[in-house]
């Protein structure tokens, strides 16, 4: 059942990409998987739940172009949050190994290949993108953003002690077998996900490696996380002390 | 063990030498006092020196975003090629 990809030449890849009104960005997003994925056998899952942007009339043009089964379209009827999106997604990977990104071009497909490269070389059980080490950063945030990431970052760090320097990212290759054995113990939502799945994933043991990513902040489209996102990360935060 | 009960371990542990410290006065009582004190004000002033540092040497990368635009121009010629609509917001 688990299939760890010894033998390189079997892997496949399943890339989960969650949408929203991403009309431009995920047609711009396919482009560039299939120009930096030249000789790896992968599969882009689109999750989109009912964008009113025509986002998969999109993806149907993209079909036609790069072939449906290659480019799966996998909605669903309304907005319902990103972590459920995820799971929706993972349910239709036929991968051994799933890769989650942004459809918003801050995660930018050229650095496919070094997290391949990453788990195959160490054999890692999930390879993180971190902004924050040498050759990773980021563009387009003021200082305020910048700020309040560094806080969140430190307070991180010190009280849950990950293992990982990138707590927030959500830029990430998984074994699949992992994926699910993680997914089903994570219970936040939104932006707090992100770093429920890497704490319990630390904490059950898997080897977690890292690679440097740049994060360009969006171009097309607007921000689909509002408001209140520092109360929810401190919540975040305190469910993980105590249940972590 | 859950991350806050090591938390609290360590919390207590300490409170536990601080009192094994006021009760043994190998140091001036008047200095053990404060100590609380001290180590909350040492814990402050080392996370804010971490954020500053942070955001110091913040890695940004401003060509990234100049390569992300040629990338978008590439794309959209070869998609509106093959019948993609790639119009709309610019
Ligand atoms: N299917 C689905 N996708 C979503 C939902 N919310 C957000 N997304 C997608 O998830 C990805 C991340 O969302 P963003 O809005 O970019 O969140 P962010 O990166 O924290 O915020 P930005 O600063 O705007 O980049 C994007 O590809 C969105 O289209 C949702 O409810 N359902
Ligand atoms: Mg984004």
């Amino acid at each position: 059942m688990e299939d760890d990809g010894n033998d390189k030449g079997k892997n496949k890849y399943s890339i989960i990409v969650p949408t929203y009104n991403e009309r431009l960005n995920i047609a711009l997003l396919v482009y560039l998987v299939f120009k930096h994925l030249r000789d790896v056998d992968f599969e882009i899952i689109v999750v989109d739940d009912g964008s009113p942007d025509g986002t998969q009339e999109i993806v149907e043009q993209l079909q036609n172009v790069y072939g449906e089964d290659r480019i799966l379209l996998r909605p669903r009827a309304k907005k319902l949050g990103l972590g459920t999106a995820y799971i929706h997604g993972l349910k239709h990977a036929s991968g051994n190994f799933v890769v989650i990104m942004d459809a918003d071009l801050s995660h930018h497909p050229k650095y496919l290949p070094s997290f391949i490269k990453k788990q195959l070389e160490t054999g890692a059980s999930i390879v993180t993108g971190t902004r924050y080490v040498k050759g990773g950063g980021v563009h387009g945030w003021n200082l305020m953003r910048k700020l309040t990431s560094r806080g969140a970052n430190v307070l991180a760090q010190t009280l849950l002690w990950p293992g990982v320097s990138d707590l927030t990212g959500s830029f990430r290759l998984y074994k699949k077998w992992v994926l699910e054995d993680v997914i089903s113990s994570c219970v936040s939502k939104g932006y707090v996900f992100q770093m429920e799945m890497i704490v319990r994933a630390s904490r059950k043991g898997y080897l977690i490696e890292e690679v440097p990513i740049t994060f360009v902040d969006r171009v097309y489209g607007s921000s689909k996380l509002g408001g209140s996102e520092i109360v929810e990360y401190l919540k975040g935060l305190a469910y993980l002390l105590v249940t972590t | 063990m859950k991350r806050i009960i090591k938390i609290i371990t360590l919390l207590v542990a300490v409170s536990a030498l601080w009192i094994g410290l006021l009760q043994t006065s190998v140091l001036p009582h008047s200095y053990t006092w404060l100590l609380p004190m001290y180590s909350i004000v040492s814990l402050g002033c080392y996370g804010l020196l971490m954020v500053g540092v942070g955001l110091m040497r913040f890695p940004t990368c401003p060509h990234e975003a100049v390569l992300l635009q040629q990338d978008v121009v590439e794309a959209k010629e070869f998609l509106k090629q093959r019948g993609v609509d790639v119009s709309g917001s610019d």
